[in-house]
């Protein structure tokens, strides 16, 4: 692998100048407040490429985040975006994709967000089949207070609130995903750039809760408590350890210390959204009156 | 967006049907909510209307959810309610706070019943007031209607609808279970003006979400109309952007309040029944004003001067009405289903003027006259 190699090549050149996706970003708000080695920042990087290869009308996406390091993404995209409160980007989005069925809706959160304070709004929003395109950022820890556990933690991982190591069962997000009835499942690292942009594409093209799980560094919290190293050295880590399993079984799918585990594209299967099934209720109302 | 409904002619329905028939009237097309006695009529009528007049019923997994979502349709343009009652009043407080903040409109019906907790899930109760007022965390106004029968209660939440788009804020309904189950004559008048929403009229370029107008309302760019705006629960600077300044937080929240306590004209509204010649006023609301005046015709039959004050709105408190009826009588009594809630404000206004006293029951049932009358009697002794 060649991140093997990278106490060997030079520091690399700091280049200057454009994002060559600035156009999609609010360039009057960066520097961004993200930590040097954060996953967050080639997470974001590619939802805006796959964005710009599929030539989606930006002013057709929301982007909608709960609160953390991941909740900033609202803040740093140049689209209809809102940072909504902890938890609660899922029924937010909600009601805005209702309101607007046409339009594109992102949600991008946390592991915290998303599966603690959020965790009954995620499987119902799943159960229901919205529209919705949920990326999670699973640092498997609380980044933006400090480096709490959370439900993602895995067993015997140190944070400040498990100074003794986790002894909580941890979610697996795929699984709870594809139990509580997401159309589409899938789980990186943040090292998968291409993939991850291939994800993404295929869930913004696609109908149906679509959710993707991205395994990242959190250099500053969860990497140095765990001795994980520094951004890199704890990204190399989980690439190391991903094994590529499309369609696996997700009872084979957990991530547990120090061992492999699996990422790919899990589930992908079509069936009514809520809107259409709500359209179809209406449509069965007009017949009837019609009648 | 469908057109909106409004079933104009005369009906009998109760409180809860009443908001449900307002908020269509008034153009509601998305209604969020979860299932709680005694608001249940409200959800009901608009999971079997919504569908048909080309609206949106969503029943949510929990109150924080119908109130997210809410906040979330309203920024996807629509019109935007929800319903609960105390136990789920307490969970919407988060993300009424969002509302707030990020001045997204939209309207919230409180049908009140006995708390605190899951208290007294099918009966009346009005312990919800300094909740509807100081309920979610930091410094707000906003603007909170207590209707005293179905008539007003489909009256106000048209009213609301308007309010919450011309200051660009959450207006609540803080109706009761007995206003809410009680059914009455209902007049659905035949034109109903809908409160446009105000939107920016400048280019995309340079807009900035968060600048005022004169009235210190901002115009809102939804989601889709090409703005890229960004909305946040931080504080923010015009650009919608956060600042973390004590300055701009001092100049957000101030003008979030002064938005709203600068027009008191525009919702303060009162009614006054036997004041002309009034010795002792009766403050109250909701159903308990109903019962109020009722005690105020038996004190007039035993030769008390008793009058009415019925506060129609609750929040921003009507300082000035209060004040100045405590000018013209020697006495007031405050009857409300709490152990004292708007009396504090009653209190706070009249500052010792004249005598004062309270008629409170924690809620379970209304008041009855003559518990009334006797506050009334107790307050004419101190004179
Ligand atoms: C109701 C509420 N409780 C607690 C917080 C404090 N808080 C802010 S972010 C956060 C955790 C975020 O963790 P995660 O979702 O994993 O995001 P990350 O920062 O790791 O990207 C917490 C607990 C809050 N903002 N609101
Ligand atoms: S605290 Fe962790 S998740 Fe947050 S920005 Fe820093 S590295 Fe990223
Ligand atoms: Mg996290």
């Amino acid at each position: 692998m060649p991140v093997k190699a990278k106490r060997q090549v030079p520091p690399p050149e700091v280049v200057q100048g454009q994002h060559p996706m600035e156009k999609y970003l609010r360039a009057d708000r960066i520097p961004h407040i993200w930590c040097a080695g954060c996953g967050l920042g080639t997470v974001l990087a590619s939802f805006l490429y796959a964005v710009d290869d599929l030539g989606v009308d930006p002013d057709g996406i929301a982007v909608i985040s709960g609160i953390g390091c991941t909740g900033r993404v609202a803040g740093y995209v140049r689209m209809d975006s809102y940072h909504t409160t902890h938890g609660r980007a899922l029924p937010f989005a909600t009601g805005l994709k209702l309101a607007q069925p046409d339009m594109k809706a992102v949600v991008f959160s946390g592991d915290g967000d998303l599966f603690a304070i959020g965790g009954n709004h995620f499987i119902h929003a799943a159960r229901r089949n919205l529209d919705i395109n949920v990326i999670c950022v699973n640092n498997l820890n609380y980044g933006m207070t400090g480096g709490q556990a959370g439900p993602t933690t895995p067993l015997g991982g140190r944070c400040t609130t498990s100074p003794y190591g986790n002894f909580e069962h941890p979610f697996n997000l795929v699984h709870v995903a594809a139990s509580a009835g997401a159309a589409y499942v899938a789980r990186w690292t943040s090292l998968d750039v291409r993939r991850l942009q291939g994800a993404i594409q295929e869930m913004l093209v696609r109908k149906g809760f679509s959710f993707l799980e991205v395994i990242a560094p959190c250099p500053t919290n969860y990497g140095r408590r765990n001795k994980l190293g520094d951004g890199l050295d704890e990204l190399h880590h989980y690439a190391e350890h991903a094994v590529i399993k499309h369609g696996a079984d997700l009872a084979d799918t957990e991530i547990l210390p120090g061992q492999d585990f699996l990422v790919g594209k899990f589930i992908d299967e079509e069936k009514p959204t809520y809107w259409e099934m709500y359209q179809g209720k209406v449509a069965e109302l007009e017949d009837r009156r019609r009648r | 967006m469908p057109a909106r409904s409004v079933l104009s002619g005369v009906h009998f329905m109760n409180g809860d049907e009443a908001i449900a028939e307002g908020a269509l009237a008034a153009g509601c097309t998305f209604f969020a909510a979860y299932p709680i006695t005694p608001q249940s009529e409200i959800a009901e009528r608009l999971a079997f209307r919504l569908p048909r007049t080309g609206g949106v019923f969503i029943q949510m997994e929990d109150e924080l959810a119908a109130m997210a979502a809410v906040v979330g349709a309203a920024w996807g343009g629509t019109k935007a309610m929800t319903a609960t009652s105390g136990p789920g009043f307490s969970l919407m407080m988060e993300n009424l706070g969002l509302a707030i903040m990020t001045e997204t409109p939209c309207v919230v019906a409180n049908v009140q019943r006995g708390g605190p907790s899951t208290g007294l899930p099918t009966a009346v109760g009005q312990g919800d007031m300094m909740q509807a007022r100081w309920g979610s965390h930091g410094h707000y106004e906003l603007i909170s209607l207590c209707p005293s029968s179905p008539q007003e209660a489909f009256d106000l939440t048209v009213r609301a609808f308007a309010l919450s788009e011309r200051f660009r804020v959450p207006v609540l309904i803080m109706t009761d279970e007995v206003v809410g189950h009680m059914y009455e004559r209902v007049e659905i008048p035949e034109e109903i003006s809908e409160a446009p929403r105000r939107r920016p009229t400048g280019p995309v370029e340079g807009f900035l979400p968060y600048k005022p107008d004169e009235d210190l309302v901002p115009p809102m760019a939804c989601a889709g109309e090409g703005y890229r705006i960004h909305v946040t629960g931080l504080t923010h600077d015009e650009r919608g952007y956060p600042d973390m300044s004590a300055e701009a937080h001092d100049r957000l929240v101030r003008r979030l309040c002064d938005k709203i306590t600068r027009a008191p004209e525009a919702y303060t509204w009162t009614e006054e029944l036997f004041m002309d010649d009034a010795e002792v006023a009766v403050i109250s609301y909701g159903i308990s004003a109903r019962v109020a005046l009722g005690a105020v015709e038996l004190a007039r039959k035993r030769g008390i001067k008793a009058g009415l004050l019925r506060l129609i709105t609750a929040w921003p408190f009507p300082d000035d009405v209060v004040r100045g009826v405590a000018e013209r009588v020697q006495g007031m009594v405050t009857v409300e289903l709490n152990m004292g809630q708007m009396s504090r404000e009653v209190d706070r206004v009249v500052k010792g003027r004249v005598p004062l006293a309270g008629v409170y029951h924690p809620g379970g049932r209304i008041h009855r006259p003559d518990e009334v009358l006797r506050g009334i009697e107790e307050v004419m002794a101190c004179r």
